[in-house]
């Protein structure tokens, strides 16, 4: 958390309002009261949301948020690469979702890792007569071709739970009759308000389905860990597993990111869970704070100032040992990180970006900006719950402007009247904004690139703020004739 | 122990590498191969989307009109970003968020909210709505909805809202293609025959084709024709606008004057047959003009057939300009046939695309040795038949129906081929068979600026020739010893 209260040139408070009145005019009456409390100026020092948040998406506005499927299939489940994960029901859901959020995975396809679409491709009669006796079938088929697969998650989309299968009965029998563990996760995409009800949906099938199922083989060591919460986009987890353990901690699982399914669920053995993406994982944190005293702490590894923060209080967790590493490592890469900076601030410092993502880095990567000497002008979440906006406060400048699920007529007004030199969002937004001449990278999927995480991640981001902010392609952009 | 299963714990274990390598060999061989077909209820990696993605590509084929997603926000969600990841464009869609109590009371007040929002912030021209899965389990009643929108004076009653029904459970992206169109175009011409009018037009049906130079090409080929034209429904401009620092939410798509008028025109030609046959059965009983459906324009020959029914139906000559494009093309084909004649082909696809890859194949003198649709007719079945029984080449070749591409694989790593043409989604099974992938298909979403490049008409066979034989070529290049690396190919 920052100590210092920042702001921005030319941005107050009242100047946010007036923005954000101006974007709320068009709306009819009723939707204008829906959506006003979900933007604001952000209110540095009270440190709490400025914003309300986790409701329903307002109809007809265009908004870039998913569905619980979308968060149980893209972020929990799927990354899990010794699975097979089943999209039970059309075919669409699992298409869509296939291959397309970069979770990178360990393992020969097809093989030991399944980053493939699995589903039972509901047809008109499934719908009528149901579809339990299928998934039955396919539970078959599924563990015969693929032996090697840990186990099945299935994961319901909107008719399951609509016509009312019990597909939670169909995963128990199988799973004894196939002697692996399958698990049924009700996300259907109608349930809740966003991906973020899937992510909790899928927490509770770890936790009453998974958790506590295995030990780890090797007696358990005072500095064993799990990494929560990091779903190696283009290679996260594995710039952030080296780091954990070049400060000596034993990384015993990781969730989800190339996670393996026994690993995750002999996770109750650890000593310490260390959370990147608070959002969608703090749930089974917190059960595994409560069930087995395992206790839990966010940090944050985009660029070298909140690495060096985060790094110190994980070492503070544990004995000089740890500590003493964590300096190390520290003296270590400090200087690189600086000689990236040195390279980079010169084309970045005080340029503005505005940033919408999920529901963690529209605040944990703003340090990594600053580093770079930009200032952040606004940032907002899809999904993201009160207890974000509260972390968010702190980390932005003073008065800047808070969305809460915006519409792409909100973001695209605000960005007109910020002028950003960089927005950081998803792939829906991000040709809107390269049209208008605006440099974006996306900041789910790191534009194909990364990873972004850790010290290694930094030198990459670096590179790519950089690329896309000073690509001479946007001088082109206006003819001359 | 706390699991609903009742799993006994066991403890963390490796999987013995020597039983991951004989897995590995297990799903290269025929034994694998035929478990994998015996398949009942297992669908992997399928090679086709469902109804909606196709609806939202219509919709966004005309003037200045908004998509509109009747259900969940996140079906919504997925369909913009496989356009916007395929195209790298934008791709303005709004839904309704039908959530929980839309499951319960239905999804009336969400549309009727959902309209009020979209008119306003979005100004449309026209709105097209189409479902998702929720209100198709639910059973919600468009018609009566969006009536007492209108009544309700929610929207402007003269706004023109077509819809369509797209459960996602029955068909594919193709399927609600065709919804869409037929009731766009059913909405837009009501009332706008008259008779004795003709428009002097072609109407052409492109079909759910998702290559912006295609619908680029009918124009450049109609206007060398002289040929006035409506493009039913042009997605062309939309989906390849200039980036020139304004953001246009309505970049391109047919006139919705045009549109209108397409009723009174002179003929209309479907060159998407498998896309739209419930759009072309209305536009025969409805329409004035000839019909025709034929296939889509791929390769010389069914190019040379969609050329000469333009000039039959104008009763024209074909333009000196195409006919000396016809030739360069030959000349194209003819001078790299020989880095194709006899290459063995997987390819996969939507019918229309189906069709057009095949015949191109076999008047090259290539195989097109497995052939692959994951939902495909007894009619597609019997026309690709035919397609192979006319030619030496399609000796052999194999067709299969409803499978999907872990089939593909198996029939790739046991009865081997030298390359595939498909799409992005069968990346993987190029990779373990070592041959490449030809991205003709869609979606890609690995490649840039494919869908610049038609792949109809004669600029199309250039297209396709060109990336295939030098394919071919640089392999030969990066793998041959060093005393068979030569200067010339």
């Amino acid at each position: 958390m920052s100590d210092k209260i920042r702001t921005v040139e030319g941005i107050t408070k009242e100047s946010t309002q007036a923005m954000i009145d101006d974007a709320l005019s068009a709306y009819p009456e009723k939707g204008k009261k829906k959506r006003t409390p979900h933007l604001a100026p952000n209110d540095a020092s009270s440190g709490c949301a400025s914003v309300k948040s986790n409701k329903k998406t307002v109809p007809g506005v265009m908004s870039a948020r998913g569905c619980a499927y979308a968060g149980a299939k893209g972020v929990v489940w799927g990354p899990i690469r010794d699975m097979v994960h089943v999209s039970h029901g059309p075919v669409g859901c699992g298409w869509y979702s296939w291959g397309t959020r970069r979770n990178l995975m360990s393992g020969i396809p097809g093989v030991s890792s399944f980053p493939m679409q699995f589903t039972s491709d509901f047809q008109e009669k499934d719908i009528v007569y149901g579809g339990d006796k299928k998934l039955k079938v396919l539970l078959e088929e599924a563990h015969n071709l693929f032996p090697l697969a840990k186990g099945i998650s299935v994961l319901s989309e909107c008719p399951v739970g609509l016509i009312g299968d019990d597909i939670n009965s169909v995963a128990k029998q199988s799973s004894k009759d196939l002697e692996i563990p399958i698990i049924p996760c009700n996300c259907e995409g109608f349930r809740g308000v966003s991906q973020s009800l899937g992510h909790h949906i899928s927490n509770d099938t770890i936790r009453d389905y998974i958790i506590e199922t295995r030990e780890f083989a090797e007696p358990s060591g005072p500095y064993d860990i799990a990494l929560i919460g990091d779903y190696n986009i283009g290679g996260d987890v594995w710039s952030a597993k080296s780091l954990l353990e070049e400060i000596g901690l034993n990384v015993k699982s990781v969730w989800t990111g190339d996670g393996e399914l026994e690993k995750i669920a002999a996770t109750h053995t650890v000593k310490l869970n260390l959370i990147h993406c608070y959002r969608s994982m703090n749930y089974m944190c917190k059960v595994m704070e409560e069930k087995y005293g395992i206790p839990w702490l966010e940090f944050n590894f985009f660029g070298p100032t909140k690495i060096r923060e985060s790094l110190r209080a994980i070492g503070e967790r544990f004995d000089d040992v740890i500590k003493e590493k964590v300096e190390l490592a520290i003296a270590k890469y400090e200087p690189i990180m600086q000689a990236i900076i040195d390279e980079y601030k010169p084309r970045l410092d005080g340029k503005k970006v505005m940033l919408l993502v999920g529901g963690l880095r529209p605040r944990h990567t703003i340090g990594a900006y600053e580093d770079l000497g930009m200032d952040c002008v606004g940032s907002g979440y899809e999904f993201a719950h009160n207890d974000d906006y509260d972390r968010t406060a702190p980390e932005m400048p003073d008065g800047t402007v808070v969305y809460d699920d915006p519409s792409e007529y909100e973001f695209e007004k605000f960005a007109n009247a910020l002028k950003p030199d960089l927005i950081g969002s998803g792939i829906k937004e991000k040709y809107v904004f390269q049209k208008m001449g605006i440099p974006f990278r996306q900041m789910h999927s790191w534009d194909y690139s990364g990873p972004y995480h850790g010290y290694n991640g930094f030198e990459i981001f670096a590179r790519d703020v950089d690329m896309a902010v000073n690509s001479p392609t946007w001088k082109l952009v206006k003819a001359p004739f | 122990m706390s699991n609903l299963l009742g799993l006994e714990v066991k403890k963390v274990t490796e999987t013995p590498p020597e039983e991951v390598e004989r897995v590995r060999n297990w799903i290269n061989s025929e034994e694998y191969k035929e478990k994998n077909f015996a398949r009942q209820a297992l669908v992997v990696n399928p090679a086709h989307a469902c109804q909606p993605l196709g609806a939202q590509l219509c919709a966004h084929s005309f003037e200045g009109t908004l998509p509109f997603v009747h259900g969940s926000q996140g079906c919504a969600s997925y369909y913009r970003s496989t356009l916007n990841r395929h195209f790298r464009e934008p791709a303005p869609a709004v839904s309704d968020a039908m959530s929980e109590d839309g499951a319960v009371f239905g999804g009336q007040n969400n549309l009727h909210e959902g309209l009020e929002n979209a008119v306003a912030l979005y100004k449309p021209k026209m709105i097209a709505v189409f479902t998702s899965c929720m209100p198709e389990v639910i059973g919600d009643d468009l018609t009566a909805f969006i009536k007492n929108a209108k009544q309700k004076s929610i929207v402007p009653k003269d706004l023109q809202i077509p819809y369509a029904n797209t459960p996602s459970f029955n068909g594919t992206h193709i399927h609600g293609y065709d919804s869409m169109l037929v009731s766009i175009l059913q909405t837009l011409t009501e009332g706008k025959q008259v008779e004795g009018r003709c428009t002097g037009k072609v109407n052409i049906i492109p079909g759910c084709d998702f290559n912006t130079g295609d619908y680029r090409e009918y124009k450049r080929i109609l206007k060398e024709f002289g040929v006035p034209y409506t493009i039913l429904a042009d997605v062309g401009d939309t989906f390849d606008s200039p980036c020139d620092g304004t953001y246009n939410i309505y970049a391109g798509g047919t006139k919705l004057e045009d549109a209108a008028d397409s009723i009174n025109g002179k003929a209309t030609i479907t060159l998407g047959p498998y896309a739209t046959p419930k759009t072309f059965n209305w536009i025969k009983d409805n329409y004035s003009g000839k019909h025709v459906s034929m296939s889509m324009p791929m390769g010389i020959e069914k190019t040379d057939a969609f050329i000469m029914k333009v000039a039959e139906l104008f009763g024209k000559e074909v333009p000196a300009s195409l006919k000396n494009e016809r030739g360069r093309a030959v000349d194209a084909v003819t001078d790299s046939h020989q880095y194709m004649h006899g290459k063995k082909f997987a390819v996969y696809g939507d019918p229309d695309y189906l069709t057009g890859y095949v015949s191109f194949l076999l008047e090259m003198g290539a195989r097109p040795h497995h052939i692959l649709c994951s939902r495909g007719s007894k009619k597609l079945e019997k026309e690709l038949q035919t397609l192979l029984d006319g030619s030496m080449y399609g000796k052999g070749c194999k067709i299969y129906m409803n499978k999907d591409l872990w089939h593909l694989r198996s029939l790739v790593m046991t009865d081997r081929v030298d390359a595939i043409i498909g799409d992005t989604h069968g990346k993987f099974a190029a990779r373990d068979a070592g041959i490449p992938l030809f991205r003709f298909g869609f979606p890609v979403f690995d490649r840039v600026n494919k869908h610049r490049y038609p792949i109809i008409g004669y600029q199309g066979v250039v297209n396709m020739v060109t990336e295939i034989c030098n394919k071919f070529i640089d392999i030969k290049d990066e793998t041959c010893e060093d005393r068979y690396f030569e200067m010339m190919r």
